[in-house]
């Protein structure tokens, strides 16, 4: 895919800085950072190693958040095992063995916020409170998905093992 | 056109997002994707609905207003006489000292030179008389004015097509620039040209201007839409047309 300018991103869009192996503390955008009860989300080079709630993610909750394009919007850009969902898009890569090629904490990383990994990426950043302008009123303040729903989704990507493709062992 | 196109973008963009704009012979309309049949509606002037908003264009135009007044036609004659007019707007407007877009004209004049109130936005009136205005053009390239005025409306639409807004962080460059031709859900991603204003959208089973278009995107980025009319949008358009050129006009064409 070509890269649209990094003056898009430029300054604020994202305060982490990924250092391998380094325990970062994170932005305030992030809208886990407001929950004083939670230590601040955690990145360790290129994962988020630590659960964002105390609740186990649910894969049923989860494959359902992936399904519906009003809530988690992934089939918009990506295909993936849901078959009664038709017309998945692709613009990203295919979901199936999403659990194969990454661990929990990449796929928890990639979720809340990829344009950490990749700021360039037109996948959205779900989990912090994006700092660009013109928030329809709705949303503003808001991340795109709450930390439980976050949690879900990444329990259920972690089913996702069936593919060949190569990718890093867990 | 390209130098000044060129010029405007030089003040905003990096080097990487103009070497992202599609190159002139690889512009393709929203039309070459389209399946079979819609694109056989557009083409057949007893299919396009659009047909029956330019027919009232044209009962619009030789109708005197209220105000006792002329009609369009009494100051402008036949509307061919205006063919190309669609192809080269938004255009300088010395009045105002701003960019103006064909709806502007026409409320502008229904104002200064009908003594009338402006129609309103998304109204059966200004549709009709600016899908009869562009259906004048139909078939022409967009040609935009080497009018160095523009400038700064160009540069700025340039600089909103590239801007990241919303809750999903989305700029129009990001789907309309990088990832044109490719699948978001159901849809297809065209290039983003606005050939066809206004058009006959399936999805709305009306007629709706560019204008419209726009904000159905926007809300698609959980953005705040900018308003009906407002300077940011006529430098969108101006900025999409300048994208858009050569590319024939199709109005009234027809979308999904
Ligand atoms: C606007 C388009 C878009 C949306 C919406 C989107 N993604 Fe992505 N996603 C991408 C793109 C493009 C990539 C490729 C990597 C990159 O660009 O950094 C990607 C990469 C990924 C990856 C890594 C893929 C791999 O196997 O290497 C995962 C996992 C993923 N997305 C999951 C999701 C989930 C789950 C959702 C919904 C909650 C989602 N994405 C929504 C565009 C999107
Ligand atoms: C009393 C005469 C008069 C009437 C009536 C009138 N116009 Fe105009 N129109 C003008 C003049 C004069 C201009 C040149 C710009 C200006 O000063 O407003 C113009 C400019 C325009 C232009 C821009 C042409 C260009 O080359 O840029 C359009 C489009 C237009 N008129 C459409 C209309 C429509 C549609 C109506 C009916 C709703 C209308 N006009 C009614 C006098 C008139
Ligand atoms: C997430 C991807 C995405 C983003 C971001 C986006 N669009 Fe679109 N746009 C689309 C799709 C998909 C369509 C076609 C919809 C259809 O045919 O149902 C479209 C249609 C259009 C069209 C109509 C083209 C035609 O042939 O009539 C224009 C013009 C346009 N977009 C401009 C913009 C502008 C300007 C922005 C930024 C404010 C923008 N879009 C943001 C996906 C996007």
């Amino acid at each position: 895919m070509r890269r649209t300018g990094p003056h898009e991103t430029a300054g604020k869009a994202t305060r982490l800085v990924l250092t391998a192996g380094c325990l970062l503390a994170v932005d305030a955008s992030f809208a886990g950072a407001t929950d004083t009860r939670r230590p601040p989300i955690a990145i360790v080079g290129d994962a988020i190693p630590a659960p964002l709630t105390d609740t186990p993610g649910d894969p049923a909750r989860g494959r359902a958040i992936v399904a519906d394009r009003t809530r988690g919007l992934c089939l918009l850009c990506h295909a993936g095992p849901i078959p009664e969902e038709r017309f998945q898009g692709d613009l990203g890569p295919d979901l199936s063995g999403a659990g194969s090629r990454h661990t929990a904490g990449q796929l928890r990383l990639r979720l809340v916020d990829g344009r950490a990994l990749n700021p360039d990426t037109i996948m959205p950043s779900y989990h912090r409170v994006d700092p660009s302008p013109r928030v329809g009123a709705a949303w503003r303040g808001k991340p795109v998905l709450e930390a439980q729903e976050i949690e879900d989704v990444v329990a259920y990507l972690a089913t996702l093992r069936d593919d060949t493709r190569e990718g890093p062992a867990r | 056109m390209r130098r000044l196109a060129a010029a405007a973008l030089g003040a905003f963009a990096s080097l990487a997002a103009v070497a992202d704009e599609i190159p002139q012979a690889e512009r393709r309309s929203g039309f070459d994707a389209m399946s079979a049949e819609t694109r056989a509606m557009q083409v057949d002037d007893t299919a396009n609905p659009g047909l029956l908003w330019v027919q009232d264009g044209a009962d619009l135009w030789t109708r005197a207003p209220a105000s006792g007044r002329p009609a369009c036609a009494g100051c402008h004659g036949e509307a061919a006489t205006l063919r190309g007019v669609a192809a080269r707007y938004p255009a300088f407007d010395e009045a105002s000292g701003a960019a103006i877009d064909l709806q502007g004209r026409i409320n502008h004049c229904r104002r200064e030179h009908q003594g009338d109130p402006p129609y309103g936005h998304e109204s059966r009136e200004l549709l009709a008389l600016s899908a009869y205005l562009g259906f004048q053009s139909r078939g022409l390239p967009i040609a935009p004015p080497r009018d160095p005025r523009l400038d700064p409306a160009r540069a700025q639409g340039a600089a909103l097509f590239r801007e990241r807004i919303g809750q999903l962080g989305l700029s129009c460059a990001a789907c309309h620039d990088d990832n044109h031709g490719r699948r978001l859900g159901a849809a297809t991603i065209p290039q983003g040209h606005p050939t066809g204003y206004p058009l006959y959208r399936l999805e709305w089973q009306g007629l709706g201007s560019v204008q419209r278009r726009l904000r159905n995107c926007m809300t698609g980025m959980r953005a705040e839409p900018f308003a009906y009319g407002s300077a940011e949008f006529v430098a969108l358009e101006r900025y999409l047309m300048d994208r858009a050129a050569p590319l024939p006009i199709e109005t009234p064409a027809v979308r999904p």
